[in-house]
C-alpha cells in the first residue's frame, strides 16, 4: 500500500485536516492545534479512553466518541465542541470532583494539578453533584513516595507506565466502579512491594496529588511526564 | 445616591482568609467605598441583617445549626448571593470532618488528650451539622467565586461587575485553591 493510500482526510471543527490512517481523533486535532481536553491520555504510553473529557461528536454516530481511541476514517466530521459536549464535560469533571475528597487547597499538587486546571478551562466554578466523601486510605510505608487515594482519579497512568515502560507490574487495579484502587502487587503496602523497583515513574504521570515523593516542597513538586515520549523514541531507536 | 448599592459579608464556617482577601484590595476599597455602602459584616457594628441587601458575600461552608439559619435569612433578604472561595462552593478544609462526621473530631479536640474538665461543649455553641455542606447545596447561589482565597484581583473584578449590572461568571478566570 502506497504512502497515499494510508492518508485519511476529514474534517474537525470544520476545518479539512489529514491524518494517518492508524492515528487517531486526538492526535490529528493535536497536529492541527486543535485543543480536545484530557485527563487518563498522556504522550508515550497507551490509551485507554477511561476519563472519557475527550468525547467529541462524530457526524452519523449515535453516541459521542472518546477522541483519544477513535480512529480517523475518511470523510468523517468532527465537532470538539457544542453545547452538549460541554454539558457532558463539565459533568464528569464535577464526577471526578464529587467522587473522592479532592481538597485543592490543602493538596500537595496544588497549582500543578491536571483535574485543578481542566476545572479551569472548562469553567467548572463549582459541582452540583452531592460529594460522596469516601473514607479512604494514604499508603506512606514507601520511604520515597506517598499514594493518597483521596486525590486519585483512576486514569490508570501509573498502571500503564509501570507495564509499559518499566515493565515492573507492580501497579493495579482492584474493585469496581468508584470503589476501584490502584494498589501495588497484591495489594501490600507500597514499601512491601517486592516488584516495585523505586523508579518513580507511576509519581511523574500521576495528574493529581495521589501519587506523590516525600520530603518535598510545594513550589518543588513539580512532577515531568515530558521523558516519556523521549524514552520512547530512543528504545524504538535501538530495536534492530 | 441612586448608584450606591448595599453589601453586606457574612462568615460562615471559614478561615476568615477571603475576608483578609477583600481587605487586601487595599487603594481600590476606598474607590468601592464610594460605590457600595457596607451594611452589614464581621467588620462593621451592625448585629441584624437588613431588610434587603443588594450584594450579600458568603464566606464558609454551612456546618452549623447557626450556620444553616443564618444563610436562609440572608438569602432571604439578599437580592445577589455571592459564594466566596472554596468553603463556601466546595466545603473546602471546613467539610474534610464529613468523611468521619462531627462526633470523632469532638471527641478528638475535647476528650482525648485533655487533661483538665474534657467535656464537649454544648452551652452558648450552636451544634454542629451532621455533614458541612457547600452554601449552593443549602439555598440558590448566584455568583460562585473559587480560590483560597480568591485573590483581591477577582474580589474586585466581581464587585465592579456586579455595579456595572453585570453577573459575572469566574469559569476560566479563578481556581479552586
Amino acid at each position: 500500500m502506497s504512502a497515499e493510500a494510508n492518508v485519511r482526510t476529514l474534517t474537525i471543527d470544520g476545518v479539512d485536516v489529514s491524518a494517518r490512517s492508524d492515528q487517531t481523533i486526538l492526535e490529528a486535532a493535536r497536529e492541527h492545534k486543535i485543543a480536545i481536553p484530557t485527563l487518563c491520555q498522556i504522550e508515550g504510553l497507551s490509551s485507554v479512553g477511561s476519563c472519557r473529557l475527550c468525547l467529541v461528536e462524530v457526524k452519523g454516530a449515535r453516541r459521542l466518541q472518546p477522541a483519544c481511541v477513535t480512529r480517523v476514517e475518511e470523510g468523517m466530521e468532527v465537532a470538539t465542541h457544542s453545547a452538549k459536549i460541554d454539558r457532558y464535560r463539565t459533568m464528569i469533571l464535577e464526577m471526578f470532583f464529587a467522587e473522592r475528597n479532592h481538597v485543592c487547597s490543602v493538596c500537595v499538587a496544588n497549582g500543578r494539578c491536571e483535574l485543578q486546571s481542566l476545572a479551569l478551562t472548562l469553567g467548572m466554578t463549582h459541582v452540583e453533584i452531592p460529594y460522596q466523601y469516601p473514607q479512604l486510605p494514604v499508603d506512606a510505608s514507601h520511604p520515597r513516595f506517598t499514594v493518597d487515594h483521596n486525590r486519585c482519579v483512576l486514569c490508570t497512568r501509573c498502571v500503564r507506565v509501570c507495564s509499559e515502560v518499566e515493565g515492573a507490574n507492580t501497579w493495579g487495579v482492584m474493585g469496581r466502579g468508584a470503589q476501584s484502587l490502584v494498589i501495588t502487587d497484591l495489594k501490600e503496602p507500597w514499601g512491601a512491594s517486592e516488584t516495585c523497583t523505586s523508579c518513580g515513574k507511576c509519581v511523574q504521570v500521576c495528574p493529581t496529588g495521589a501519587l506523590f515523593e516525600k520530603n518535598r516542597a510545594m513550589s518543588k513538586a513539580r512532577k515531568h511526564p515530558e521523558f516519556l515520549p523521549y524514552l520512547r523514541i530512543m528504545r524504538e531507536g535501538e530495536q534492530p | 445616591m441612586s448608584d450606591v448599592k448595599t453589601l453586606a459579608t457574612v462568615w460562615l464556617d471559614g478561615c476568615s482568609g477571603c475576608h483578609m482577601s477583600l481587605l487586601d484590595m487595599d487603594e481600590r476599597l476606598i474607590e468601592l467605598s464610594s460605590r457600595f455602602r457596607l451594611v452589614y459584616s464581621p467588620l462593621v457594628d451592625r448585629k441584624t441583617f437588613p431588610e434587603m441587601v443588594d450584594v450579600t458575600l458568603v464566606e464558609g461552608a454551612v456546618a452549623s445549626e447557626d450556620d444553616l439559619k443564618k444563610i436562609r435569612k440572608i438569602r432571604e433578604h439578599s437580592r445577589i448571593l455571592v459564594s466566596l472561595g472554596d468553603c463556601a462552593l466546595t466545603g473546602n478544609v471546613s467539610a474534610m470532618r464529613n468523611m468521619v462526621g462531627p462526633l470523632p473530631v469532638l471527641e478528638r479536640v475535647y476528650l482525648e488528650n485533655v487533661d483538665l474538665q474534657a467535656q464537649v461543649p454544648t452551652v452558648g455553641v450552636p451544634a454542629l451539622l451532621d455533614r458541612v455542606r457547600p452554601v449552593h447545596e443549602v439555598v440558590p447561589v448566584d455568583v460562585f467565586v473559587p480560590g483560597c482565597p480568591p485573590s483581591a484581583d477577582t474580589i474586585y473584578q466581581v464587585l465592579t461587575e456586579l455595579l456595572a449590572g453585570r453577573v459575572p461568571t469566574l469559569g476560566g478566570v479563578a481556581h479552586f485553591g
